[in-house]
């Protein structure tokens, strides 16, 4: 009736258990894993509902790859519909995040996933230039709600 | 009649909006009570209020209205007349327009309309009015919550009271609702707007009606809530709870089935949530609606229901084997919450549509091969979980199904009843288990007759797959199995434990089973079957002990030998004569040749004492028989051998004997304690150890001594090692009241044992000290030694001669004097081992006054002081260049030995000097000697000039603070800190302090969580954070890193003026850490940035 959610009731997944890791050799060094990344992103909320990305499926362990030898991530996520306009402050906030929470030699790549999104190579684009990147993160509105859904206390 | 003036001011004060609240109310109530006594027509009242209702000002105005209403609120139960009510509802109906003055004319109308019928009622062409003014004029969503709220009841009012008059308005009527419910958030008005669709669905059944045309709509705003989900914390808070919300929810769902066509799509795909919550409320709605909407409209549905239903029972059953069932050899199973609504729908969509949903579920071919897989013999224990949950699932369904018709369930019957039979029948020949095979007849032919019989129907189809599992679940149902049938079952067990041991799981069931058997056996005093069972099971087991049969690991023969025995007082008698006899026989064997396969033995049955059974017939009230006996074998069969081969498992033999032996002396009385003591020493005096025995000892042994000493100790033998650990053994668990003979050989003895760096003798030592009485009179008439004259004699021997050449005893006599005479030091460098040897020992010994509290450990802590200070403040010790070299390697692991030995002084041990142990233990003894110890050490470290005599006085001082309770520091944190810090900055020189350094950081960290140290921390805010900084790089430990960055994130919190300086630094310093090798670390750093990135801003620039 009135226009208001892009998606308006999404489907809520559980979240899975945090699998404590076994205890490995202590005097080996722990490279960087899909799983220690997916541990920092999975709990961002969704710009649009109070869900974590896990919880709406937008974000998964597999969806993540990383070469710690080159310093690459590689992070590839499903927007919950094909039109959503939320996909590039989804991209914005994985961004910020990795940011914080990575030494700065490492690149990052973000990406929707092949098929989940209408403007797929627009997306792409715009999620994977710095430039843009930069210039979206001075758009004070921008930059409010990519701090409230890295932040955010409400899920 | 009241007067004009009398309620005149009680409408000014209700109108005039700078009055309070509780005045306001005082006004209405005054009101109320003068027009319900009629001292005050309505007509009068409403004439007085004219300007008030009519004037301009809204304020005025809204108040006024508000105050009419209000008061027809009170009014409720006062008859009014036909034509009052309708001038009133009339004027009420009109002011709906006026938005400004809109929540007086929605109570009135509010009141007027739910006014009961013998005092008179709004008629239906008003209440028609009243509905078409609502449409018209009021934009619910555009206003606040509570006059929302009054809409909404207005509107639920006039649905329910008079559906007459809204009937007519149809397709508008759906319209205002849809305008109005759209996007509510409120939890209170959407209870509301959830029960005006329930109440407006009901009023339109017709398929063709307005409310068919706009179902889908209001259907899409509806179904936007589904599954209700709550942001608020606290649902006390909002007056409504999530589950009450939801029943309003599903209410409307279920009004009509016109819902249907959107409604059950919907629910369905919520069920591919993987929320556990999602799929409980979508079962729910499902199994509620499915009636309402009738089998017409279901049956379109039937397909996917079935396969989401399989979905939950079986392709993925979510349950939970419960707790008790793990003895039954699980079973019994739990279901999760979905599995029980998903039950629930089948249940209702069986008994709405039996034919078409058994011929799904009969049909289904997983579930038919499913059923025949399991026709085959097989065996409950290696089946993994998952088949097993599915198995309990196929049962549920089937019971479901059968359960809701006769037709139903003989269908079910017909079709798996004869194949289950067979099935029975084959697992009987393979299983070549009578017993269990007499049971699963019993209950076949049981169900059987049931299903013959009609009664109880339901339940066969269920127990007949559950059959086949009952092979394993048994023991309480044994009441009316014969003795011979109960053999049967015992062997089988038996043989099966004897036989299975390589499959883990199935194994602990068996033992499992068996020792349910016997605890039930033992709670409902069975003695016959009891008899029974300790001849199959326990003499089996017994038998098992010392016998090569069967070929199973000797732990998991320890383990169901334990069990079984802790099922009761005889079978653990039994077990105990079983282990009793065989380390009589093994036990020379094991200790005199060594011979690996008895060592082993003895070892597991040691431990198996130690850890089981003596702890056992403690707690079960049984008799020190058992602990004395222990003890006496072990002595008897050191007395009669005469040489033992000493070899690797030869020591592990020792540990556990000794264990055994401290575990099997504390248990046992005084009485039995003297005993004990007094047949070891025999054994003791015995010895080799003892050539002097009859020689007489001197108060002081003479320098002649130290050397026989020196080279007696290296040529001990092990015969004689075993000896002095077993004596120390019992020393160390004997209660303080037991008198020891001979005490002053014994001291002499363990003194010597101990410069060879014999541990047990040195905690004796301490022991003994501990408990010794302290003053003449206290002591008993035979006791011939108290503890002043015990540490007479172990502080006059001249073994520790070495450090201050009778400094110790000096200080004893002369009250503390501190000269530091060096004469003897590093006489000579061979003696270096002895000397660590000597310090650990004094350092037990103080152990044990320092608990105690006594004097003597003065003297204690100034020869550690000395021997930490000695070396070089006499120049003996430069910092460099030193001509002999080799005496840095010498020194240093003496110097280290006396700081580690203030952490024996003051850490908790398990192997002696605890409660356990009957220790003598002073209330705060570590308080105390924190607070004596440490000016000590602090002048010691201003004095001190040398670099390695810093770090090893830092290396003591964190030892004393990392095991003083954190209250007895926390008042002086002021002082503790910057020396904790210097300690921290010299430690991390040498790698060797790096696990002292983690318990000092582990200490500045308790500092810094703790309140009390606030006021501290915050004074020394910059060197802690530098301090810390140099940590979190630290390369030699992980957990310092890890510690150390925590420490910092605790710091964020600090006021924001004294830490911002450092943010810069601390934010460079963190970002190398997110580099860190290890996971832990980089976690840490993330959380330490983002704390210390947010005091200032949110962004992380700097």
């Amino acid at each position: 009736m009135t226009l208001g959610l892009i998606n308006a009731n999404p489907v809520v997944h559980a979240k899975k258990k945090r699998v404590a890791r076994p205890l490995d050799d202590p005097h080996a060094d722990d490279a960087v894993d899909p799983l220690e990344i997916y541990d920092y992103v999975r709990d961002i909320r969704d710009p649009e509902h109070p869900y974590s990305l896990e919880q709406l499926s937008v974000l998964s362990e597999e969806s993540i790859t990383v070469d710690e030898k080159l310093g690459r991530i590689l992070i590839t996520f499903t927007p919950t519909i094909q039109h959503c306009s939320m996909a590039t402050v989804i991209g914005l906030c994985l961004r910020e995040k990795l940011k914080d929470c990575f030494p700065a030699h490492f690149k990052v790549d973000i990406k929707v996933a092949p098929g989940s999104h209408a403007d797929e190579e627009a997306v792409n684009k715009q999620l994977n230039d710095k430039e843009r990147v930069a210039a979206a993160l001075e758009n004070p509105n921008l930059r409010q709600l990519v701090t409230e859904c890295l932040y955010s206390s409400e899920l | 009649m009241a007067k004009p003036t009398e309620y005149v001011k009680h409408i000014e004060s209700y109108v005039d909006s700078s009055s309070s609240p509780s005045q306001q109310a005082a006004s209405v109530d005054a009101l109320a009570i003068l027009l319900r006594n009629d001292l005050l027509t309505l007509e009068a009242l409403v004439r007085e209020l004219d300007l008030y209702l009519t004037t301009t000002d809204s304020i005025i105005r809204s108040r006024g209205i508000l105050l009419l209403g209000e008061l027809l609120t009170q009014l409720e139960l006062k008859p009014l007349s036909d034509a009052a009510i309708h001038s009133l509802i009339g004027f009420l109906t009109e002011r709906l327009e006026d938005w400004r003055a809109l929540r007086g004319a929605l109570v009135g109308c509010l009141a007027l309309l739910r006014r009961k019928t013998d005092v008179g009622v709004v008629t239906e062409n008003d209440a028609e009015a009243v509905m078409k003014s609502y449409m018209q004029y009021l934009q619910v969503q555009s206003m606040g919550q509570h006059d929302r709220k009054l809409c909404f009841e207005l509107l639920e009012c006039l649905l329910e009271r008079y559906p007459n008059a809204v009937q007519p308005l149809g397709n508008e009527l759906f319209y205002s609702i849809c305008e109005g419910i759209d996007e509510e958030k409120d939890p209170q008005c959407l209870i509301l707007a959830f029960h005006i669709v329930e109440v407006a669905a009901k009023l339109f059944p017709d398929p063709s009606g307005p409310f068919a045309s706009y179902a889908a709509d209001i259907f899409e705003i509806l179904g936007r809530y589904f599954p209700i989900h709550f942001t608020h914390p606290k649902s006390e808070d909002i007056g409504v709870s999530r589950d009450e919300l939801s029943r309003a929810l599903l209410l409307a769902f279920a009004a009509t089935p016109l819902f249907e066509p959107f409604a059950i799509p919907l629910l369905l795909d919520k069920l591919s949530s993987s929320l556990p919550s999602a799929k409980v409320e979508s079962f729910k709605y499902l199994g509620y609606c499915a009636p309402m909407y009738g089998s017409d409209r279901m049956a379109k549905h039937g397909g996917a229901l079935w396969s989401s239903v399989k979905d939950v029972l079986y392709t993925s059953p979510e349950s939970a084997l419960s707790v008790e069932s793990e003895s039954d050899g699980g079973m019994i199973f739990e279901e999760s919450d979905i599995m029980v609504e998903a039950l629930i729908l089948l249940e209702g969509l069986m008994q709405q549509n039996s034919d078409l949903l058994l011929d799904m579920i009969l049909g289904d071919e997983d579930i038919n091969n499913f059923i025949c897989s399991f026709l085959k013999p097989w065996d409950i224990h290696d089946t993994p979980l998952q088949l097993r949950q599915q198995l309990h699932s196929v049962g549920r369904l089937l019971a479901v199904s059968a359960k809701s018709s006769m037709a139903s369930c003989n269908r079910v019957f017909e079709k798996f009843f004869p194949q289950m039979m067979e099935a029975l029948g084959c697992s009987v020949g393979n299983h070549s288990d009578e017993s269990f095979a007499t049971e699963d007849r019993a209950l076949s032919s049981r169900f059987n007759y049931e299903a013959v019989s009609g009664n109880a129907q339901s339940s066969f189809a269920y127990t007949g797959v559950k059959g086949l599992q009952l092979l394993a679940t048994f023991p309480r149902s044994f009441a009316p199995v014969s003795l011979l049938l109960f053999e049967n079952i015992l062997l089988k067990l038996v043989s099966a434990i004897t036989s299975n041991f390589d499959k883990k799981f199935s194994w602990g069931l068996e033992l499992k089973a068996l020792v349910e058997i016997g605890l039930y056996i033992e709670g409902y005093q069975e003695s016959e079957k009891a008899a029974t069972f300790a001849r199959i099971v326990v003499d089996k087991f017994v038998s098992w002990i010392s016998s090569d049969e069967p070929a199973m690991p000797l732990s998991l023969k320890m383990q169901a030998i334990c069990e079984t025995g802790m099922t009761g007082i005889s079978n653990m008698l039994r077990i105990v004569q079983g282990m009793e006899k065989a380390i009589s026989a093994k036990f020379t064997q094991a200790y005199v040749d060594g011979n690996f396969e008895s060592v082993e033995l003895v070892i597991k049955v040691l431990e198996c004492y130690s850890a089981r059974v003596l702890p056992w017939f403690e707690m079960n009230g049984g008799s020190e028989e058992v602990a004395w006996n222990l003890a006496a074998i072990i002595w008897d069969k050191i007395d009669n051998s005469s040489s033992v081969n000493l070899t690797v498992q030869n020591y592990e033999l020792l540990g556990a004997a000794m264990t055994a032996m401290k575990q099997a002396v504390r248990r046992c009385s005084q009485e039995s304690q003297e005993k004990i003591v007094n047949r070891a020493f025999r054994v003791l005096s015995a010895s080799t150890l003892f050539p002097l025995k009859d020689s007489p000892f001197a108060t002081s042994l003479s320098n002649s001594e130290d050397s026989y000493l020196n080279h007696h100790v290296d040529r001990v033998s092990c015969r004689d090692e075993w000896i002095i650990s077993l004596y120390a053994s019992v020393v160390i668990a004997l209660r303080p009241q037991t008198h020891v003979q001979n005490l002053k050989m014994v001291l002499q003895l363990f003194i010597m044992a101990l410069t060879k760096g014999h541990i047990p003798s040195a905690q004796a030592l301490g022991s003994l000290v501990n408990k010794l009485p302290s003053k003449t009179n206290e002591r008993h008439l035979s006791q011939e030694y108290g503890v002043e004259e015990a540490i007479d004699v172990i502080l006059t021997s001249s073994i520790w001669n070495f450090c201050q050449s009778n400094t110790l005893r000096k200080c004893s006599l002369f009250g503390g004097g501190n000269e530091i005479h060096n004469t003897k030091c590093l006489a000579g460098l061979n003696h270096t081992s002895v000397h660590i040897s000597a310090i650990v020992g004094l350092a037990w010994i103080g152990k044990g006054l320092i608990m105690r509290g006594h004097e003597g450990i003065k003297d204690i802590t100034m020869t550690f002081l000395g021997v930490l200070l000695e070396n070089t403040n006499n120049g003996d010790f430069p910092e460099s260049c030193d001509p002999i070299e080799g005496k840095e390697q010498e020194v240093i692991p003496l110097m280290k030995s006396a700081a580690d030995a203030f952490h024996i002084l003051l850490s908790d041990s398990e192997d002696c000097l605890n409660r356990n142990y009957h220790s003598v233990i002073r209330p705060l003894y570590k308080q105390r000697f924190y607070n004596s110890v440490m000016p000590l050490l602090l002048s010691s470290t201003r004095q001190s000039n040398s670099i390695i005599t810093r770090s090893m006085l830092f290396r003591s001082f964190a030892h004393v603070i990392s095991e003083t309770p954190l209250s007895a520091m926390i008042s002086e944190a002021n002082k503790l800190i910057p020396l904790l810090l210097d300690s921290l900055s010299t430690l991390t020189e040498d790698v060797m302090h790096k696990d002292v350094i983690y318990n000092v950081i582990l200490v500045l960290s308790a500092i810094l969580m703790d309140k009390n140290g606030q006021v501290a921390v915050l004074e020394n805010a910059q060197a802690i954070i530098n301090q810390l900084i140099g940590l979190a790089a630290y390369p030699h430990m992980m957990v310092i890193r890890e510690t150390a960055i925590q420490c910092l994130g605790a710091m964020s919190e600090l006021p924001y003026a004294r830490i911002y300086p450092s943010r810069t630094k601390v934010l460079q310093a963190i970002s190398k850490a997110l580099d860190d090798p290890k996971r832990a670390v980089r976690q840490e750093a993330v959380r330490c940035r983002q704390a210390w990135a947010s005091i200032a801003s949110r962004s992380l620039h700097f």
